[in-house]
């Protein structure tokens, strides 16, 4: 079998673990074998959904112990899942869930992990993975040794794909608690706007914005095309008020979307390397020799406070992300 | 208190990959070394804990001859000692976890601290794998961190926002941009450190998991085109060519 662990938001699958599951699918056709998908929470309605996506078993383990997510019980129900059916690969979406529980699971059942991949096949009836490293300046062929494989997968890479499964279900007893830590609060959850590592497209500032305030025309934008709005470093380091999480780039956020717009940055090296995995890139910037022009697919020249209202504007007159 | 520091030795942020003639490791030719970044931020929290609360701080580096570098500066920034665990090749993260493993064992370490990702390798997997091994509570992107009677709370970066997590001591905290400022090493510290000796130990033998088999570099992009006309016209442009050429829209 092959195990996705898939995360539940407002009843709903989360989108980076459609696509997990949806990958998973490919590779359990791939292998011959089943595809069984988990589910962790105080309630896991919405988890038939799965079925959609090829699951033919769908997990749940339910109960108040499994409110808040807690690493150790998280990865012990993973890890026990895995035994208790023979799965051999498992797979979960590399969100802030999935990176924090997959590599404990991971040390548990003795296995090799590879992380934020944006590949996957069945080789040999093992998992291989290809995955940026360098930050996207390389990408690292990942083979395993151990009989067990984890993997998580990069959010806006593997397209969700519907396919109908069989979606049997099978409850599974939670854990009885007393864990080792637990989320007691979560903070600051921005409304309805997705995650950077989530978005399709990004409309990014830099030092050329001038002031954070100005990054109102970004939001503007962003609002009218459909987008979240991202930073680099120079703009989230001058004091601004720009968060951390804002920052797009080798040592911020790692992002994947279709399209991404960068406006007043220059294109340093650590910054490409967070966003060259974007399908498209406009760059506008005023200075026609920017680094950025080069891994930009549409460039404009000119002075961003003028572009960025035509923009605007423009896609406003074109009905541009009311799809 | 006794706390634990891994730190990682990574290549320049700078640094232009070249794919050695094995085809699956980096070309080590003109890589600056560096310090993982965020093992700094680990590293710094350390240093102030022990400012505010009295502890021993033990640097620790899995690695060859030149990560000593890593474990020099460490002990000049204000760690009591540091470790070397020598071995060769390039072991993935549930190796080198299971070679801290068999260190930290029965030293009645408190905490340990970590990077949340190694520069370059991107894991983020090491810290939650030791935490796994050493059958302790673990805490990843950590951006804030107070610590109580044998307790932590912290606050980790999650999508959109951030969630407060708490749970007891021994644990494995992973450092985020963000948990502080890290200062720069002073003179002082320094001349002190060139006292100080890094302990040299052959790191437990440990089968990895996974291995790189190939490492390639990314498809050149496409040439870009550029945009003329004055800024409504470049707009309009720019709108047509995505929604026409790109279908983004
Ligand atoms: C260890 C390390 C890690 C780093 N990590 C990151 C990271 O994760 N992310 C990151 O982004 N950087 C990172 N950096 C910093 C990086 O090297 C650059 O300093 C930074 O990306 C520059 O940001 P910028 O492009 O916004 O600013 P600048 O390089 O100053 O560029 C500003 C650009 O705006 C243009 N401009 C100005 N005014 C206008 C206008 N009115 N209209 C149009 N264009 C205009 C200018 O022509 C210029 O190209 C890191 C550096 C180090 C050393
Ligand atoms: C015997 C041996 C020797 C090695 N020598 C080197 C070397 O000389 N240079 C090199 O770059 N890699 C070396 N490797 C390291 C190995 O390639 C990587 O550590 C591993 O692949 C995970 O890398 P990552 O950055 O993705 O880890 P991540 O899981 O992203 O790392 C997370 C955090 O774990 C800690 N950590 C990770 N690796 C180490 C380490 N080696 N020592 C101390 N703390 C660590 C750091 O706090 C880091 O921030 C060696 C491995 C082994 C087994």
């Amino acid at each position: 079998m092959i195990l996705v662990f898939c995360e539940l938001k407002d009843g709903q699958i989360r989108k980076p673990s459609t696509e997990a599951l949806s990958e998973g699918r490919r590779l359990a056709d791939a292998a011959g074998k089943q595809l069984g998908a988990l589910f962790a929470g105080a309630s896991c309605a919405g988890a038939a959904e799965a079925a959609k996506f090829g699951a033919d078993v769908i997990f749940t383990a339910e109960g108040p112990t499994l409110a808040s997510y807690s690493s150790d019980a998280f990865a012990t129900l993973m890890a026990d899942t895995v035994k208790a059916k023979g799965a051999t690969v498992l797979l979960a979406a590399a969100t802030a869930v999935g990176k924090d529980v997959a590599p404990r699971a991971a040390a548990r059942l003795g296995a090799g992990y590879a992380s934020d991949v944006t590949a996957l096949s069945i080789v040999d009836g093992k998992l291989q993975a290809v995955r940026p490293v360098y930050a996207g300046k390389a990408f690292a062929t990942t083979t395993f040794s151990s009989a067990i494989q984890v993997a998580t997968t990069r959010p806006n890479v593997f397209p969700a794909a519907e396919k109908a499964g069989a979606g049997a279900t099978e409850v599974l007893p939670a854990p009885a608690g007393d864990f080792k830590s637990v989320v007691k609060e979560i903070l600051a959850k921005a409304s309805g706007k997705v995650d950077l590592s989530e978005a399709n497209v990004i409309v990014s500032g830099g030092r050329g914005m001038k002031d954070g305030a100005n990054f109102k025309i970004l939001e503007e934008l962003a609002d009218a095309i459909g987008g979240v709005v991202g930073a680099s470093r120079a703009a989230v380091d001058a004091g601004w008020g720009l968060p951390h999480s804002m920052q797009v780039g080798q040592t911020g956020k790692v992002v994947s979307p279709t399209l991404y717009i960068a406006c007043g940055i220059s294109g340093a090296i650590q910054h490409i390397a967070g966003m060259s995995g974007s399908k498209f890139v406009v760059a506008i910037n005023k200075d026609p020799e920017a680094p950025i022009f080069k891994l930009a697919n549409y460039g404009i020249v000119g002075d961003l406070f003028e572009v960025v209202p035509e923009l605007t504007k423009a896609a406003k007159a074109l009905g541009i992300g009311s799809n | 208190m006794k706390i634990l520091v891994a730190l990682k030795q990574v290549p320049d942020t700078e640094t232009k990959i070249k794919v050695a003639a094995d085809g699956r490791s980096l070309d080590p030719a003109d890589v600056k070394w560096i310090t993982s970044p965020y093992d700094e931020y680990a590293l710094e929290e350390a240093i102030r804990i022990k400012e505010a609360k009295g502890a021993e701080v033990v640097a620790l580096s899995v690695g060859g001859d030149s990560t000593k570098e890593v474990l020099k500066n460490a002990l000049a920034l204000g760690a009591d000692s540091a470790v070397l665990l020598k071995g060769d090749g390039q072991g993935d993260a549930y190796q080198v976890a299971q070679m801290i493993a068999a260190y930290v064992k029965d030293k009645g370490f408190d905490l340990i601290l970590c990077g949340n990702k190694g520069l370059g390798g991107d894991n983020a997997a090491m810290g939650p794998m030791l935490a796994e091994l050493l059958n302790v509570a673990q805490a990843n992107v950590i951006v804030k961190l107070e610590l109580g009677e044998g307790t932590f709370k912290a606050e980790r970066e999650i999508e959109g926002g951030s969630e407060i997590v708490e749970g007891a001591l021994p644990a494995v905290i992973t450092a985020q941009k963000g948990l502080n400022e890290p200062r720069y090493a002073s003179l002082k510290g320094i001349m002190a450190a060139k006292k100080k000796t890094i302990e040299e130990l052959d790191a437990t033998p440990a089968t990895s998991g996974a291995q790189v088999s190939a490492l390639a570099l990314p498809p050149e992009r496409p040439a870009g085109r550029k945009l003329e006309g004055d800024a409504a016209a470049q707009a309009q442009a720019l709108l047509q060519a995505l929604k026409d050429e790109a279908k983004v829209f």
